[in-house]
């Protein structure tokens, strides 16, 4: 029924099976709206938020998001900057992966804020020596970056690329590509640092605080480094699902080695940068504060905050996956590969999660006790929200636009078309 | 004009004289609007500016000692007015006022990101979860010099700013700009029946807070007082609110400290 | 009302956030615009002169 609409060369399921999984993950999207809707009118009541947890599921959501979102932007200049052409066969799919990342993080913004009319102050009344006034800047001309770099794959969309206009400004944009790509970049160098430097900078909480350079706390390297490290491997755990649901080869088995070694040695030399920091704090910084390492990891309730997540964040989920990713004989086996990236993004989500939950759980005043948190079913269900629309923005891109260069060659047609 | 010298409004409370009697609490709920709702219990929600804290030295007893610890926002000068609050504020809506000391928050301003109350390790910001519901017939004996405020920005003591703002229009009216150390005091002091707290200008060796504390400003006022201390002053916080005990314990626990092996 | 009211001062951190700020969006918007308006002028040229792309 939507054949037209199809790329050249390639099957897709029918309309009716598909509109079906729309329907289902379109199910879940309406939870989260219905969730959403009951935060706009009744407030943050709505959620388990409260004065010791200022920031919570939603900030962890937004940190994680853009984290595995850094994908887009590290692909991006290996491709057009450093000049792995090989990636140019993985760009589309890790440009829409970033785009979904980037307005799922947005949209959690604007629900997360006490007064969303007031948003735009941010922007109006910025004070430029806050971090989360860099976050809101680049983040923003950054999904603008994201857009652009999008919207190319839209207009090549079969039925839109028979549109002469639409048709030139795609093969136009295409052209100066590169160009949108060091900007966004050079944009997510500093966004991606400045959620690091969210927690960093507050001298007031011994946890999150770090030293740095200047005004930037060792935290905002820490932060970028770990996005271009733990975001092409989200991209190739994606891709790899992507293969499973569709049951088809989408990329080529060398486009996934070269990406997954290059993500492999930056997570191996983040790891190493995050341990050396670790010591430093936990020896240097915090002490001087007043507190000992086992001051962060003793105590709390149900140990949730033991010193098992440390271990986990930058030993299961991030020293053992970097060295996986760096042997090639563990990287091209496939399971294995889909182990190692798995446990990385993991490591991303634990990192942010530490910084931003633990952060606030941590008792400051001598005489106050641990904070514990459990997010309310509104909470977590905004949380799903982008998830599944993300899923819905997928397959529509997947079923309509040219996203995978190779994919004709691997899966050809008999019979031809 | 006169070159007029910056003020540093400051507290001493003296934590032996304390009783925890919550009436500073009171005070300020009333001066301030503060909202609050038919189940406060949950503390972690409710709004509260000053809080009072209940110490122990934690031994078993005949040895257990108790000690109530009135918090209000210790308005932080940081390292040069860089207090951890206002210099993470992406709205500009705090301000560190170099003429007065104190930590503003602009209401209207705030939008309610609530980076602030991540930043400022003493939990004296709270924000507003609910809009601001008053019994009928309360909103009459609201304070008119002072705003409400609605759900979704975050707020905090003030100083009770607007009895400066009203004493520094009134000595303008009698043609002077100097404030009399009795002409500004907050609602918490005042109401105190022990007299646990003292305000005043901690940079006027006149006033009390200076005879008491005795801040030593060239080192971020850190009280020359050997009774004396700031909670967290190892942060670097450089806060504006003097605690006094004779008990070793109270000050101890002031502070976080590694201890020597 | 206005963001230069409030106390503002054009010192280093301003110039250097406005600084990367603007010139980042110069080039997004220079960029986009080159592309819009090449897009409008090959559209306008018509097939054959030039590429000679097949269309489908």
């Amino acid at each position: 029924m939507d054949s037209a609409l199809i790329p050249k060369g390639v099957k897709r399921c029918p309309i009716g099976q598909f509109a079906l999984f729309i329907a289902v993950v379109g199910a879940v999207l309406l939870w989260g709206v219905v969730a959403m809707l009951l935060i706009y009118i009744k407030g943050l009541n709505q959620t388990n938020m409260n004065n010791a947890y200022g920031f919570a599921l939603w900030i962890w959501a937004d940190l994680a998001v853009i984290a595995l979102g850094g994908g887009a932007f590290f692909t991006g200049l290996l491709r057009y900057i450093i000049g792995k052409d090989e990636l140019k066969n993985i760009i589309n799919y890790a440009v829409l992966i970033g785009f979904v990342c980037y307005s799922s993080a947005l949209l959690i913004l604007a629900i997360d804020v006490g007064q969303p009319l007031r948003a735009w102050f941010i922007f109006w009344h910025a004070n430029v020596h806050s971090m989360l006034t860099e976050v809101a800047f680049c983040l923003t001309c950054y999904f603008g970056v994201l857009t652009i770099e999008y919207v190319p794959l839209v207009l090549e969309n079969r039925q839109v690329d028979k549109v002469p206009f639409f048709h030139h400004l795609s093969h136009n944009m295409h052209g100066i590509m590169a160009i949108f790509a060091a900007t966004g970049a050079f944009l997510s160098f500093f966004h991606q640092g400045s959620l690091g430097g969210v927690s960093g900078v507050l001298f007031g909480r011994p946890f999150g605080f770090r030293t740095g350079i200047n005004i930037w706390p060792w935290t905002f390297f820490l932060y970028t480094w770990s996005a271009a490290a733990c975001g092409p491997c989200f991209t190739i755990f994606i891709t790899r699902i992507t293969e499973m649901v569709t049951r088809k080869k989408l990329v080529k088995d060398n486009v996934i080695d070269l990406l997954a070694k290059i993500a492999g040695w930056m997570l191996l030399t983040y790891i190493i940068a995050k341990i050396i920091d670790t010591v430093y704090w936990a020896t240097v910084t915090a002490p001087a504060m007043g507190f000992t390492l086992m001051d962060f990891y003793s105590n709390n309730p149900g140990s949730v905050y033991g010193i098992w997540i440390l271990i986990a964040e930058v030993g299961i989920c991030g020293l053992l996956p970097a060295v996986m990713l760096v042997s090639s004989g563990i990287r091209r086996n496939p399971t294995l590969l889909f182990i190692a990236v798995t446990l990385a993004a993991i490591g991303a989500c634990l990192n942010r999660w530490v910084m931003v939950l633990q952060t606030q759980a941590v008792p400051v005043l001598s005489f106050e006790e641990w904070f514990t948190y459990m997010p309310s079913w509104q909470e977590i269900a905004t949380t799903i929200l982008p998830v599944a629309y993300g899923i819905i923005m997928i397959a529509l891109s997947y079923r309509y636009l040219p996203i995978f260069p190779q994919e004709r060659e691997l899966n050809p047609i008999e019979g031809g078309k | 004009m006169d070159q007029q010298k910056n003020k540093k409004y400051g507290m001493v409370i003296d934590l032996d004289k304390c009783t925890g009697c919550g009436s500073c609490m009171v005070a300020c709920m009333a001066e301030n609007n503060v909202p609050f709702r038919e189940d406060d219990t949950d503390k972690l929600l409710s709004v509260s500016w000053m809080q009072v804290y209940r110490l122990s030295n934690g031994k078993a007893f005949p040895q257990t000692e108790e000690c109530y610890l009135p918090r209000p926002c210790q308005q932080c000068e940081g390292h040069h007015g860089h207090s951890p609050c206002v210099s993470v504020c992406p709205a500009t809506a705090t301000d560190y006022d170099m003429h007065t000391g104190i930590v503003s928050q602009i209401y209207t301003r705030c939008f309610g990101c609530r980076y602030c109350m991540a930043a400022c390790p003493y939990h004296v910001r709270q924000f507003n979860w609910w809009d601001p519901v008053w019994p009928t017939g309360m909103e009459r004996s609201l304070n008119p010099d002072v705003s409400v405020r609605m759900r979704g920005v975050v707020e905090k003591c003030s100083f009770c700013f607007s009895r400066y703002q009203t004493s520094m229009n009134k000595a303008f009216l009698e043609g002077r700009r100097e404030l009399e150390e009795h002409e500004y005091q907050t609602a918490c002091t005042q109401a105190c029946p022990a007299g646990a707290i003292i305000f005043g200008d901690l940079n006027n060796p006149k006033h009390a807070v200076h005879k008491l504390a005795q801040p030593d400003l060239a080192h971020e006022g850190k009280p020359r007082n050997p009774k004396a201390f700031r909670l967290l002053e190892r942060l670097g916080t450089n806060t504006k609110v003097y605690y006094l005990s004779n008990r070793e314990w109270v000050r101890k626990a002031g502070d976080n400290e590694v201890k020597k092996a | 009302m206005f963001p230069f009211s409030f106390e503002w001062i054009w010192d280093m951190s301003h110039m250097v956030f406005h600084g990367g700020l603007w010139y980042a969006l110069s080039v997004i918007g220079m960029g986009l615009t080159y592309c819009v308006i090449k897009a409008v002028y090959d559209t306008v040229k018509g097939p054959g002169g030039g590429h000679g792309h097949g269309h489908h």
